[in-house]
């Protein structure tokens, strides 16, 4: 394991305010201050984290409508998050993307997607410009099992391989798509998914996306073949979902017990913290104080975001264009 | 001044500002054709339509990308490159495919800008051929600029002229904007004057292509030339028309529109979409907000019918607005 210890004190973090963020978003949610479809990536944290780590600020990556635990994971502010989902002036888009478009460009964040599928071809289409520029950035589309489906991400993968782009593809299997399994929904079976894009003729493999660690460097040797001008990669990480589809899903199509048999056995977050402190990497202090941090940050962020205005009415008809 | 084709204007845009700017690239399928072919020839073709000469050769597989058949990941690569930092070109070889990336269009780039909170610059061009008359039958003949127009985000080019093509093709490549460029494929051949240098033409200003007193004529793309035709024999019987191009479906010159709507008193709309939420209904229903003091005849709409695009020739001439229904709907104007 290469992680310094404020590489993994910093990773631990990540995750934990992806974790908080999101639970707190859930009880936010049905108080009715919220508007709009939101959609959380609890117990999904190892695998924006374990990509992300891997990244730097020029390296892109394209989202999906559950994106809030990717846009922290690259760097997003999280109380100009907090404000775009309150759909607050403050927020990162000003309060005109909400949930499902929060971006900030200058972090690499190319957009949460409220279009399944939408991102691969986008992140495609930013590798080009790292393979013209040639100075080893990479683009990543984070994608979700629901996506694998998807002619544009076929299309986005053919055309990675045929032009030998810097593009990594990263398909979050967390077991449904919206409300439909893979097991049912990828023709060939859930075990396939990936197989599917070493089809396309690039290496692709599967790994086990409650573990930030295999997370980190099954994406850092595809990032490493990238930078290094050997291609596009494809990877499969499975996970569970904590929550529904959207805040609100009944989730009826979910065993009982599933959910909570997740977070007692598949909770990425406490498997790091079993990892780090059984091989005395870290202290159980160190983890309890980032937890106290993060805890105090998010109670801020919902603060702030509540006491902010609403945008300007005036707003409405502004940046539809640079100039018209 | 120089007189070129429709064609050769594009095509000199294209270089000029391939040459200016090393971020501008162009990608579709077929742009240089012939790679993985038997003969090993590349850009022997210049392109579906004619209008990449040797560009291959010029500027090289990084800047000229052959495309698979893939609209939507071409056009979302557009999208990409552009967030990236590229000043993408990109073809949609006919205007019906954009059915397939329309989503990268309509949801992604269009909306970037918006969406983010003015932060994202997608600085991106689509070309596409569009039109009937080559007997190209259903799904390679549609005027669908009406369907784009309707799309905040986006500006939408419809040409008329080789010199409009070229200073309109200058400005689309240096906006930051997405811009969307219809030619149309019947037009490729036509010749006009073309200034030189690199002066680009502001959109959303309308060309006046023709003066008179008695009626507005407005028309885009090839409609444009059946609308002059018709003007022009008018003056033989003493009708003088202004004919009126927007170029730009959006932005849309709306001032000129109306001056010369107050001027004549009568509007002909000329468009070659088919009729429902067409441009022509579009800019029918402007004049009638804005401009219904200078009416003095109701306003004229000569579209394409309400149909497919059909094959047989016959049947395509049928569909297509003519000459005689122009010239038909100008006398109503004036019958009134």
């Amino acid at each position: 394991m290469q992680l310094s210890r404020d590489e993994l004190l910093r990773a631990y973090r990540q995750m934990k305010t992806i974790r908080e963020f999101e639970d707190r978003l859930h009880e936010e949610i049905p108080k009715g201050q919220i508007p709009g479809f939101t959609h959380l990536y609890s117990g999904q944290e190892a695998i924006a984290v374990g990509v992300c780590e891997n990244l730097n600020d020029s390296d892109a990556i394209t989202s999906t409508h559950r994106g809030h635990g990717h846009c922290i994971a690259k760097g997003c502010d999280v109380k100009g998050m907090m404000a775009e989902i309150f759909g607050r002036a403050t927020g990162l888009c000003g309060g005109k993307g909400g949930s499902m478009h929060i971006a900030d460009l200058t972090k690499g964040m190319l957009g949460a997607n409220g279009i399944v599928g939408g991102g691969p071809p986008i992140a495609m289409g930013a590798g080009i410009a790292f393979r013209n520029r040639g100075k080893g950035e990479v683009a990543v589309a984070l994608a979700g099992d629901g996506s694998c489906n998807s002619g544009p991400v076929f299309e986005a993968m053919n055309m990675a391989v045929m032009l030998n782009l810097p593009v990594i593809f990263v398909f979050e299997n967390n077991g449904y798509s919206e409300q439909t399994a893979p097991a049912y929904a990828v023709g060939g079976g859930k075990t396939d998914m990936v197989r599917r894009a070493e089809g396309f003729g690039m290496p692709a493999a599967k790994g086990d996306g409650t573990d930030f660690f295999q997370v980190y460097e099954m994406f850092g040797e595809a990032a490493e073949r990238a930078r290094s001008g050997g291609g596009p990669t494809a990877l499969e990480f499975e996970c569970l979902r904590f929550f529904g589809h959207f805040e609100g899903d009944p989730q009826r199509y979910r065993a009982k017990g599933e959910v909570e048999d997740a977070r007692e056995n598949l909770d990425c977050l406490k498997n790091f913290r079993a990892k780090v402190t059984e091989a005395a990497l870290l202290d159980a202090a160190d983890l309890d104080a980032i937890d106290a941090e993060v805890l105090q940050l998010i109670d801020e962020a919902v603060e702030e975001a509540m006491a902010a205005p609403f945008p300007d009415p005036s707003e409405v008809t502004k940046n539809v264009y640079i100039s018209y | 001044m120089p007189v070129m084709t429709y064609r050769e204007a594009i095509s000199e845009a294209l270089m000029i500002e391939m040459d200016r700017d090393e971020t501008t690239i162009i990608m579709g399928e077929d742009v240089a054709g012939g790679a993985g072919g038997s003969s090993g020839e590349r850009d022997n073709q210049s392109g579906i339509f004619g209008t990449y000469p040797q560009f291959h050769a010029r500027y090289g597989e990084n800047r000229f990308i052959d495309t698979p058949i893939s609209e939507a990941a071409i056009v979302g690569a557009a999208a990409g490159a552009a967030l990236g930092g590229l000043r993408p070109v990109v073809e949609i070889m006919f205007a019906d495919f954009i059915g397939y990336c329309l989503d990268q269009i309509m949801n992604q780039s269009a909306k970037f800008r918006y969406m983010f909170g003015g932060t994202a610059r997608t600085p991106m061009v689509l070309r596409t051929a569009y039109g009937a008359g080559l007997s190209a039958a259903a799904q390679h003949s549609q005027a669908i600029y009406p369907i784009i127009t309707h799309i905040p985000g986006v500006k939408v080019v419809v040409p008329s002229k080789p010199a409009d093509v070229k200073g309109l093709m200058l400005t689309a490549m240096r906006d930051d904007d997405p811009v969307i460029f219809f030619d149309h494929k019947a037009l490729f051949g036509v010749s006009g004057e073309v200034p030189e240098g690199d002066e680009g033409i502001p959109f959303g200003v309308a060309s006046v292509s023709r003066e008179g007193d008695d009626c507005t004529v407005v028309a885009l793309g090839r409609m444009v030339h059946f609308a002059e035709t018709v003007v022009d024999g008018l003056a033989d019987d003493g009708i003088t028309c202004d004919v009126v191009d927007p170029r730009t479906t959006s932005p849309l010159d709306e001032d000129a529109i109306l001056a010369s709507v107050e001027k004549t008193g009568r509007l002909v709309l000329v468009d070659e979409s088919t009729p429902r939420c067409s441009v022509a209904s579009d800019i029918s229903a402007m004049v009638a907000q804005k401009g219904f003091d200078f009416l003095d005849a109701p306003i004229e709409m000569v579209t394409s019918a309400h149909s497919p695009v059909p094959f047989a020739p016959n049947l395509e001439q049928e569909f297509l607005p003519s000459t005689d229904e122009i010239e038909a709907a100008i006398r109503r104007t004036l019958d009134y």
